[in-house]
Parts: structure tokens; C-alpha cells; sequence
């Protein structure tokens, strides 16, 4: 059919409808998650020009950024986990990659997110919660003992503390005998999402961006294969944002880091290729796998545009993705597995690289060892059972999904040209507009599912009276009165002369435009401990001061 | 007017519920001071004290309530604080059930209405001035 001949088609399909409607009317208003009105259908008038959506492997990168996707190679099934001591953290490392886990992803406690040892009174009541407690190389010795680092790539949500944390690694896979430059894994790095919504930062932006092109130099200098940063609006997006507005922020601070790395002298052509993203998968499915090729595309066209990278694997956005913890419900949370089932079909369907699945119980405490097999399960359904990774970017060329995916880009671009205009992502932070923008919508949802708009199973429809679940995972509360412990014997066994000499290096680099990495990793060779570099740094960078709204 | 402070202690950064809480209470006519992120539990007592506030809610999803909400209800009994706490958050059961004990007048999990809360709010301020 040609162009003319389906939209007279449509239109004479529209009246009828008109018709039937005054019989039947429909359930309401559609829109999707941002607003927008969704149409009752779509048809090939609402598809752009094939050039938008190309080929796999190939700028846009719309259907992809590998040639074979999932007949290649199945994305990497990793869940996050890590609590207690390194002890506790290493078994659940083990137990995962027995039950087939591809991948290794670290949680940290927030002490060792933010730069506290375990002994510092701002540590109270967090040691080893909300992932693994780590104040010096011995503890990251037992957190990795009996894994083999060179046959394994690992992901670290670190940021502030990213440098500190890599070092220990690239140590313990040096004494485990595998050299730096053959690790594989990730670091987080992210430090402007956290500004935004993790909350994670120590320093102020400016020498926190310093820190992060460090650590770019460093790694393309010696750590050839890790990735360098994971460009995250994973957290944006549980923080209350709606799919458009964790593109758009997700890569603005993508282009922050970029212009960061270029001013500092680095080539984007090399350093592209070591950049990676991390997304959300929420419930509203079909937005969301049209979220992911937006993003993509996205990205190839800023590389290309407005950084002028003309190789072609330094505009390709691979990415992480993780469910939604934010949509599970501590209501029935045996619905929460379905959520999360939908959530990881649509990041498979949207050509995820690696894949995390939240457990059932995670809006009542940290996941049981049960809870976990389940949500690895769910992936390993997916990827032998449910057919879908047959073939590439399957859903390309369904109306509806073009059509949403032009339409993220369309308004995600507009996002971004508003925070290019405000001065770039450091100074929409600064001025609390993003933080804002994101309250904002968490607020509008919060409405929407109390006046009933917007329906949760479980929660404001189809309740039921129920019991408090019996089965939930508790952090064994010794684990840091055994920090404070370790720490004591540690100081007492060190030598503490060399560590002395090994923060005052430290000290000096940071004044000056040197590297700060290669002092940083004599600091942790010698024991100095996580607090302690933090401190140093503290002390030469200052500390951020979060800018309130509500 | 009802003067709540909504506050996070320790180090947690999860702060979507604690703002939203904020501005619903804001918006159920009540004057709502927010302190941010990373408070320590005397930043708090002290803030609570100093700007004579009717209510406190502490909002904690990291797991570490059952040191830091005991010990921000020391710091107020000790200061002579007569002021109603509440908590929200990933708060087990069993940990809610200890908070009320220690004194906590209310624990919200997920999925609480924030009308709700609102509305608690108000009753706890009526009983505390009884």
C-alpha cells in the first residue's frame, strides 16, 4: 500500500471507530509515562525514515550495538550483591557464579561508598548494610579469595570512592597473578548522578570531575579492557524520573564527562570505546524497549555530532540494566517476581549487555539466598525459554515502538538542550533544576496512585489483609564491632611509617595536576586504609554541600 | 500552624520518600523544614530543638534504624524534648515493632499513603499538647 492510500484507509477506519465508540466507549485516557497522549493505533504514517533505524552494529546503533546480539553471546546475567563482611560476601559470590551467574557485580556498604572507615563515628549503624564493609586491601583479599580475577569481569558501584576501590582490585589481581592490563569489569564513577540522586558524593563537582578524567587517563594507559565509568540513570529513574527524563539526564551527564576528558587532553575515539551506561527497566513495557533504542541512537549522534568521534565502537552506548527496585511492592511481594519478569523482557528485548533482576523482597529488607535464585532464574527463563533472543532487535519496525522511539528522542533532546543552555550538567545540579525536575514527577506519581489514576496491584487495588513475611534476610550486627577490630590490628601490623609517607605522596598530587591514581595505589599496597585516603583528599578538595529542594 | 522537620540520618541517600513526605505535608497545611541527606542524629536533635518543631519523622532505607533512631530519641530525651518521632522506610516488623516500644509513635513502610500520614500527623501533635 502506498503512503496516500493508508492514510485514507486510516481515515475512513477512524470514522468507523468514531462510531462504535458512541456504543463501547474506552476505559479512559491513555497516556504514556510522561504524559504524552498514545494513540488508539499506529500505523506506518507514525514510522520515520529506515535511515533512523538502520542496522545492527551500525550507526544509529538503533537495533544494536553488536552485529549478532543474543545468537552471539547472551548478555551478561549479573545481580548485584554484597552485605555483611567480606567473609559473608565472598560465599554469596561463590554460590552465584555456581548457579550460573556470568558476571560479578560488588555492592559496597555506604562507609566505603563514601569514604568512612568502619571506626568513624558517621559509619554508626551502617557498617556492612547495605553491601560489604572494605577499610583496607585485606578486607578486598577475603572479599575476592579463591576468585580468580583475571577469569572474571566484576562490576563496583563506586563512585566518590572509585579511584580508591580500583586500586585495591588491580592489586589483589596482581598478587592473584594476573597483570592490570587483562582485568575486566567496571567501575560506576558516576559521580554527577549522585548529585542528582544517589547521594554518594564527598567532594565538590570540579575536583570530583578531576578525579574521574584521572582515572580515565589511568585506565587507558594501563587498564586497556575496564570500563571505565557506568553513566547511570538507574538511580535517576528510581529517584522518581520518567523514562525521557533518565535519557535525557543519563546523557547529559554523558556529555559532561566527555567535555571533561577532551579538555584534559584525552581522545574520545580511544576513551569512547571504555565509556558504558546503566539504565532502569520499569514496568511500562513497551516504553521502555523503546526507551533503550532512543538512548542509543541517542548517543551515536552526540559522539558523532558534537564531539566529532568518527570510529564507530566509540559511539556504540553498551549498558547495564537493572530493574525497578522503586515499582516492587512490600504488599504480596510474590507479584513482585511478574514485575520483574516484565521489566527484564523489555532490557532483553531492548538489547541490554548485562542484566540484573531485583528479588521479590527487596521493598522489606535484603533478598534471601532463595529470593536471589529466583530472580537469576527469571533471566535464564528468558534467555533459554521464551524464544525471544533469537533474532535481533526483534521489535523494530512495530509502529508503536518507532514511533516511541522517536518520540524519547524528540523530547529527551529537548531536555538536553535546556541543561546545555543552563551551562551543562554541573551547573543545572549546582542550581537544583534536575534535582527539582525529578521531584517533581516523583511527586505527580505519588498523587496519581493515591486518586487511584495510576493502579498498583496490591497496593490501592486487589489488597488483601496478610501477615508480615517470616523469611527475611538480617546483617548479622557484629560485623562492625569485627571492622573496628580488624581495623585496630591492622594499624598495629602495618607499617605505619611507610603509610605516613604513602598519604603525604598522596597529598602532593592531589595539589598539583598530577595523576592521583598511581599515588593512590602505593597508598593501598601499603595498607593504608579507605578513610584514610579519603581524608587526605578530603582535606586538599573540600567537602559538597547539598543544594535542598523538595 | 503544625512545624514538622522531616530529616535523614546516617549515610543513606534515598531520599524520594523523604521528599515526598515533605511536600505532602507541606501541601496538608503544615510548616515542613527538610534538612537533606547525611544528618548526623545530634544535627538532628539539635535542628528539632532549636527550631521548635511539633513532630519529627526520620526516613531510613539503608537498614541502620535500630542504631540511629534510638539514638536521635536519647539526644531529644536528654535535650527535654517532648517531640512525637515517626519513622519511614525498609523497616522490618520486628524492628517496628521495637521502635514503637523505645518510644517511635509510628513506622510507615512502602505503599503507605502520604493523606495518611498527613492526617497521623496531625493526631500525633494533638496527643503530644494534650
Amino acid at each position: 500500500m502506498k503512503d496516500e492510500e493508508i492514510r485514507k484507509e486510516y481515515e475512513r477506519w477512524n470514522e468507523k471507530t468514531e462510531e462504535t465508540l458512541k456504543k463501547f466507549p474506552e476505559r479512559g485516557e491513555f497516556k504514556t509515562t510522561w504524559g504524552e497522549e498514545v494513540k488508539r493505533l499506529y500505523t506506518p504514517m507514525d514510522v520515520g525514515d529506515y535511515s533512523q533505524i538502520g542496522f545492527p552494529a551500525e550507526y544509529p546503533f538503533t537495533r544494536g550495538v553488536q552485529s549478532t546480539m543474543y545468537r552471539g553471546k547472551l548478555w551478561t546475567m549479573r545481580q548485584y550483591a554484597g552485605f555483611g563482611t567480606a567473609e559473608e560476601s565472598n560465599k554469596r559470590y561463590k554460590y552465584l557464579l555456581e548457579q550460573g551467574q556470568s558476571g560479578l557485580s560488588v555492592a559496597f556498604d555506604l562507609p566505603t561508598q563514601i569514604g568512612y572507615d568502619s571506626d568513624d563515628p558517621h559509619s554508626l549503624g551502617e557498617v556492612g548494610k547495605v553491601g560489604v564493609a572494605i577499610d583496607s586491601l585485606e578486607d578486598m583479599e577475603t572479599l575476592f579469595e579463591g576468585i580468580p580475577l583475571g577469569k572474571v569481569s566484576t562490576s563496583m558501584t563506586i563512585n566518590s570512592t572509585a579511584a580508591v576501590l580500583l586500586a585495591m582490585y588491580l592489586t589483589v589481581g596482581e598478587k592473584q597473578g594476573f597483570s592490570r592490563d587483562t582485568l575486566r569489569g567496571t567501575i560506576q564513577n558516576d559521580i554527577l548522578k549522585e548529585y542528582i540522586a544517589r547521594g554518594t558524593y564527598i567532594f565538590p563537582p570540579q575536583p570530583s570531575m578531576r578525579i574521574i578524567t584521572n582515572i580515565f587517563e589511568f585506565c587507558s594507559k594501563e587498564m586497556p579492557l575496564w570500563n571505565t565509568i557506568s553513566i547511570s540513570g538507574y538511580h535517576i529513574r528510581e529517584a522518581g524520573a520518567d523514562a525521557v527524563q533518565e535519557v535525557a539526564f543519563t546523557l547529559a551527564d554523558g556529555i559532561e564527562y566527555v567535555r571533561a576528558a577532551v579538555n584534559a587532553g584525552l581522545d574520545p575515539n580511544v576513551f569512547g570505546k571504555r565509556l558504558s551506561f546503566f539504565f532502569a527497566a520499569h514496568n511500562d513495557f513497551l516504553e521502555e524497549i523503546a526507551k533503550f533504542r532512543a538512548a542509543r541512537r541517542m548517543w551515536a549522534k552526540l559522539m558523532k555530532e558534537k564531539f566529532g568521534v568518527t570510529n564507530p565502537s566509540a559511539m556504540r552506548l553498551k549498558f547495564h540494566t537493572q530493574t525497578s527496585g522503586s515499582t516492587l511492592t512490600a504488599q504480596q511481594p510474590d507479584n513482585n517476581i511478574i514485575r520483574v519478569t516484565i521489566q527484564a523482557l523489555a532490557a532483553v528485548l531492548g538489547g541490554t549487555q548485562s542484566l540484573h533482576t531485583n528479588s521479590r523482597d527487596e521493598a522489606l529488607a535484603l533478598p534471601t539466598e532463595e529470593s536471589v535464585r529466583i530472580a537469576l532464574r527469571t533471566q535464564q527463563i528468558i534467555a533459554y525459554e521464551s524464544g525471544v533472543p533469537k533474532t535481533v532487535d526483534p521489535l523494530a519496525g512495530s509502529y508503536y515502538i518507532e514511533s516511541l522511539t522517536d518520540s524519547i528522542e524528540r523530547r529527551a533532546f529537548e531536555y538536553i538542550d535546556k541543561i546545555e543552555d543552563l551551562g551543562g550538567m554541573v551547573k543545572a545540579i549546582e542550581s537544583g533544576y534536575v534535582q527539582q525536575e525529578i521531584s517533581n514527577r516523583a511527586y505527580e506519581y505519588q498523587k496519581e496512585v493515591e486518586n487511584g489514576k495510576q493502579i498498583v496491584v496490591g497496593v490501592n487495588k486487589f489488597t488483601i489483609e496478610e501477615e508480615p513475611p517470616k523469611s527475611i534476610l538480617k546483617v548479622n550486627d557484629q560485623v562492625e564491632q569485627e571492622q573496628i577490630e580488624k581495623l585496630k590490628k591492622l594499624k598495629e601490623k602495618r607499617d605505619n611509617e611507610k603509610v605516613k609517607k604513602a598519604l603525604t605522596a598522596l597529598e602532593n598530587a592531589a595539589r598539583t595536576d598530577d595523576n592521583i591514581m598511581y599515588p593512590i595505589i602505593e597508598a593501598v599496597k601499603v595498607y593504608a586504609t579507605l578513610g584514610e585516603i579519603s581524608n587526605v583528599l578530603r582535606d586538599v578538595f573540600g567537602e559538597y554541600k547539598e543544594s535542598i529542594t523538595i | 500552624m503544625i512545624k514538622v522537620m522531616i530529616a535523614k540520618p546516617g549515610l543513606d541517600g534515598h531520599d524520594r520518600g523523604a521528599k515526598v513526605i515533605a511536600r505532602a505535608l507541606r501541601d496538608a497545611g503544615m510548616e515542613v523544614i527538610y534538612t537533606g541527606i547525611r544528618q548526623t542524629p545530634e544535627q538532628i536533635a539539635q535542628a528539632a530543638v532549636d527550631e521548635d518543631v511539633d513532630v519529627l519523622g526520620l526516613s531510613i532505607l539503608s537498614g541502620a534504624h535500630m542504631k540511629l533512631v534510638p539514638k536521635v530519641l536519647d539526644l531529644l530525651k536528654e535535650k527535654g524534648a517532648n517531640i512525637p518521632v515517626f519513622v519511614g522506610g525498609i523497616i522490618p516488623e520486628e524492628d517496628a515493632e521495637k521502635l514503637k516500644e523505645m518510644g517511635v509513635v509510628e513506622v510507615y513502610g512502602p505503599g503507605t499513603s502520604t493523606e495518611k500520614v498527613a492526617e497521623q500527623v496531625k493526631n500525633f501533635v494533638e496527643h503530644s499538647h494534650a
